[in-house]
């Protein structure tokens, strides 16, 4: 019998906090089996957000820090800068980087800082209650639009990867979704190479990975993953929107 | 050394860090301190160290806390409405127990206010400002010459207890030019990055995080415990302050940085009146110099503190006299500086009815 | 012969995304309960398991520990 997946080393012991079916935890695996493979692990230190995976630091074995809501570009800025050996990842969900830490985020993309960013999109605010985030889909129902998301009000969902890809000094800006395994396998592809962009020192990297929220949705696991297929990808819709050169 | 250099205080405070050992800097503009910025970016490239202009006071104290985890020397400076944007990141930084320093030139306000110099930030920096309960060093210094010398104390007290250390000065320090005589460099080269540190586990047998997160109360209030031992011990040996010509004084000016300095000159109107005027002036704003004060109070007739703002030093000086003597207090809102002249007329008004 | 599929019955949360990608069919919620109170996932029939890995790829908590694949035959 050969092994052809294994889980990770980075991979913690200790079980997660998610809800069951939870794709931060997918995520989390992807980040894990890169720093394995690449051999990052032990050079690598991840900036932690305010959200559901506040607690990432227990689930994956590295040097971590914990930002406040939304700053985590900024810290990790201040973690590179000083110590440019440091291999630094920040792992953020929606609202997080897209609305309380959108300028940080922006800034570190326009500066073209040497960090990978994982952005982790349930189109909710999935910590606090399911509120509406700046990713949330028109019409959709949440804690804080419950008679679901009006433009005229709220505007349109927030494309983060198509409006960083338009700053020079990103390297690699992708969107990738969570919801299956051939997708899952192509999220990782993106990740490696956004992974790359740093190692190679080009510049700033992003994945958003598209992912669901199955409590805040109140849909079963499998039921959250169909929904992003069905209604999220037509509106975020997979791809590479940024590839400098030397990233691959 | 041996050398004095004529220097503008915001100069002075940017020379001092980068002989303190300061390695990277990253701050916002904001008057009256934009010589600091523009000095750091001048020479921290020539040095091989990071200056790095943020898009925010936010991003600024954020990229701070960063730096700050990997256990470097660490600065940013700005001015009372940036300072308020920075209070989150400070309250962060207490709770992660990583050393940093921010110097504070205070301008008028609330609001916007104005660019003209103020001591109205004191309440903000020595009793918190931000969220939680917790504590930075605060140093006033008076004089150019002191700003360059407590930069050094500042880095170094950072290091020790893993605190913030806020330089608190007003935007008149900042603008006024003095000889100064600066330390030797510190060498960098000897700085080793910290155990504690998160640059990548590496060699080191644990791995390490920094988090001012604590979901269980009861490990959260052991973390609080933590803070309060730190606390205790930072008010037990690290108070600074000056007395001036207190010894037979039976009346006391309390002041700190500009006002102190005019405050000497009080006390030496007073003294050629035969008027037994003496000032203390605390160095540190916390821990605050509160036994000196208890002790003082024994001797004095009435203390008079004097301020640029509605009197917020004000509360900790009466907190220490705790009622045995009157604490009167004079002060300036909105940037207006006093002349000695003003303060000492203010000050003989309660020295008649004291006759 | 030897599982081809390796569950940490104790990471297991029931939420039954790899039961749903599996191309196979032969994984199902058991009847166990693991000590959180969840029923871990079961390969009920290994014989028919292509190691494809789709269960490991999906699986949010890692409790799908490891994938393998029978060595090919040599004649
Ligand atoms: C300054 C500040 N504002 C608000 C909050 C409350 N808060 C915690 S998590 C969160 C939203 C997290 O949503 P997201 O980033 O999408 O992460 P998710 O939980 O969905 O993974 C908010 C608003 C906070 N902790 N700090
Ligand atoms: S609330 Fe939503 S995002 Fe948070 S752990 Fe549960 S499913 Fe995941
Ligand atoms: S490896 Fe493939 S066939 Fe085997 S149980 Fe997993 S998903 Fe099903
Ligand atoms: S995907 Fe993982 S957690 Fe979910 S049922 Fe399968 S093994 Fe259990
Ligand atoms: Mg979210």
């Amino acid at each position: 019998m050969k092994t052809v997946y294994k889980k990770p080393e980075p991979i913690t012991n200790r079980p997660t906090t998610y809800c069951p079916g939870c794709p931060h935890g997918i995520a989390h695996r992807l980040v894990a089996e890169l720093l394995e493979e690449m051999n990052l692990t032990s050079e690598t230190v991840i900036v932690w957000p305010v959200g559901c995976s506040v607690f990432g630091y227990y689930f994956i074995g590295t040097d971590a820090v914990e930002a406040a809501h939304g700053r985590a570009c900024a810290m990790a800025t201040g973690m590179k800068r000083t110590h440019p050996e440091s291999f630094v990842i920040t792992y953020q969900g929606d609202g997080d980087l897209a609305s309380i830490g959108i300028a940080e985020t922006v800034h570190a993309a326009v500066r073209g800082e040497k960090i990978t960013v994982v952005y982790v999109n349930n189109g909710n605010y999935g910590m606090t209650g399911g509120q509406m985030a700046p990713t949330t889909l028109i019409g959709q129902k949440t804690t804080t639009s419950p008679y679901g998301r009006d433009p005229k009000l709220t505007g349109f969902p927030m494309h983060v990867p198509e409006m960083l890809a338009t700053l020079e000094a990103t390297a690699y800006i992708a969107r990738a979704s969570l919801d299956s395994p051939q997708h899952i396998i192509q999220a990782k592809k993106f990740l490696k190479k956004a992974f790359n962009a740093q190692v190679n020192g080009i510049g700033f990297s992003l994945v958003e990975m598209i992912s669901s929220c199955p409590t805040n949705w109140k849909m079963t696991p499998v039921a959250a993953m169909e929904r992003i297929r069905n209604e999220v990808l037509p509106v975020f819709p997979i791809g590479e929107f940024k590839v400098a050169e030397g990233v691959e | 050394m041996g050398e004095k250099t004529l220097m503008k205080g915001a100069e002075v405070i940017a020379e001092a860090a980068m002989r303190a050992g300061c390695m990277a800097f990253f701050g916002y503009p904001i008057t009256p301190q934009n010589e600091v910025p523009e000095y750091f970016s001048r020479q921290m490239p020539k040095l091989g160290r990071v200056f790095l202009q943020a898009g925010s006071e936010v991003a600024a104290i954020n990229m701070v806390y960063g730096a700050a985890c990997t256990g470097t020397r660490v600065i940013t400076t700005s001015s009372s409405p940036g300072i308020s944007l920075m209070q989150e990141g400070f309250s962060y930084i207490a709770n992660s127990d990583v050393p940093c320093v921010v110097v504070n030139a205070m301008r008028g306000g609330p609001g916007l206010g104005d660019i003209a110099p103020a001591q109205a930030d004191y309440f903000q920096a020595v009793k918190g400002g931000g969220h939680g309960d917790y504590h930075s060093i605060v140093i006033a210094p008076y004089t150019l010459q002191e700003e360059a010398d407590l930069m050094f104390d500042a880095f170094d007290l950072a290091d020790k207890y893993r605190i913030m250390v806020v330089v608190l000065v007003d935007g008149l320090m900042g603008q006024m030019m003095e000889p100064v005589e600066f330390k030797e460099w510190v060498d960098v080269k000897k700085f080793k990055t910290p155990d504690w540190a998160t640059v990548g586990q590496r060699d080191r047998d644990h791995r390490n995080i920094i988090t001012s997160l604590e979901i269980l109360a009861e490990g959260l209030e052991k973390m609080n415990f933590h803070l309060q031992e730190k606390y205790k011990i930072i008010e037990k040996n690290e108070v600074r302050f000056e007395e001036y010509k207190m010894d037979d004084a039976e009346y006391a000016i309390t002041a700190f940085g500009t006002i102190a300095r005019i405050a000497k000159t009080v006390v030496n109107m007073a003294r050629d009146e035969g008027i037994k005027l003496g000032l203390i002036r605390p160095i540190t704003l916390w821990p605050f110099p509160t036994k000196l004060i208890e002790k003082r109070a024994e001797q004095l007739k009435f203390f008079f503190d004097s301020e640029l703002n509605a009197g917020q030093m004000l509360e900790d000086v009466k907190l220490a006299v705790n009622g045995r003597k009157p604490v009167y207090f004079y002060g300036k809102l909105g940037g207006i500086v006093p002349s000695a002249e003003d303060i000492y007329a203010e000050f003989k008004k309660h020295i008649k009815g004291d006759r | 012969m030897e599982k081809k599929v390796l569950v940490n019955e104790e990471r297991c949360k029931s939420c039954g995304l790899c039961v749903a990608v599996c191309p196979k069919h032969v994984l199902k919620i058991s009847e166990k309960l693991n000590s959180k109170g969840y029923h871990p996932v079961e390969l009920f029939d290994n014989e028919n398991c292509i190691s494809c890995g789709f269960c490991y790829l999906i699986c949010p908590d890692a409790s799908i520990i490891e994938i393998r694949r029978p060595e090919p035959v040599k004649r």
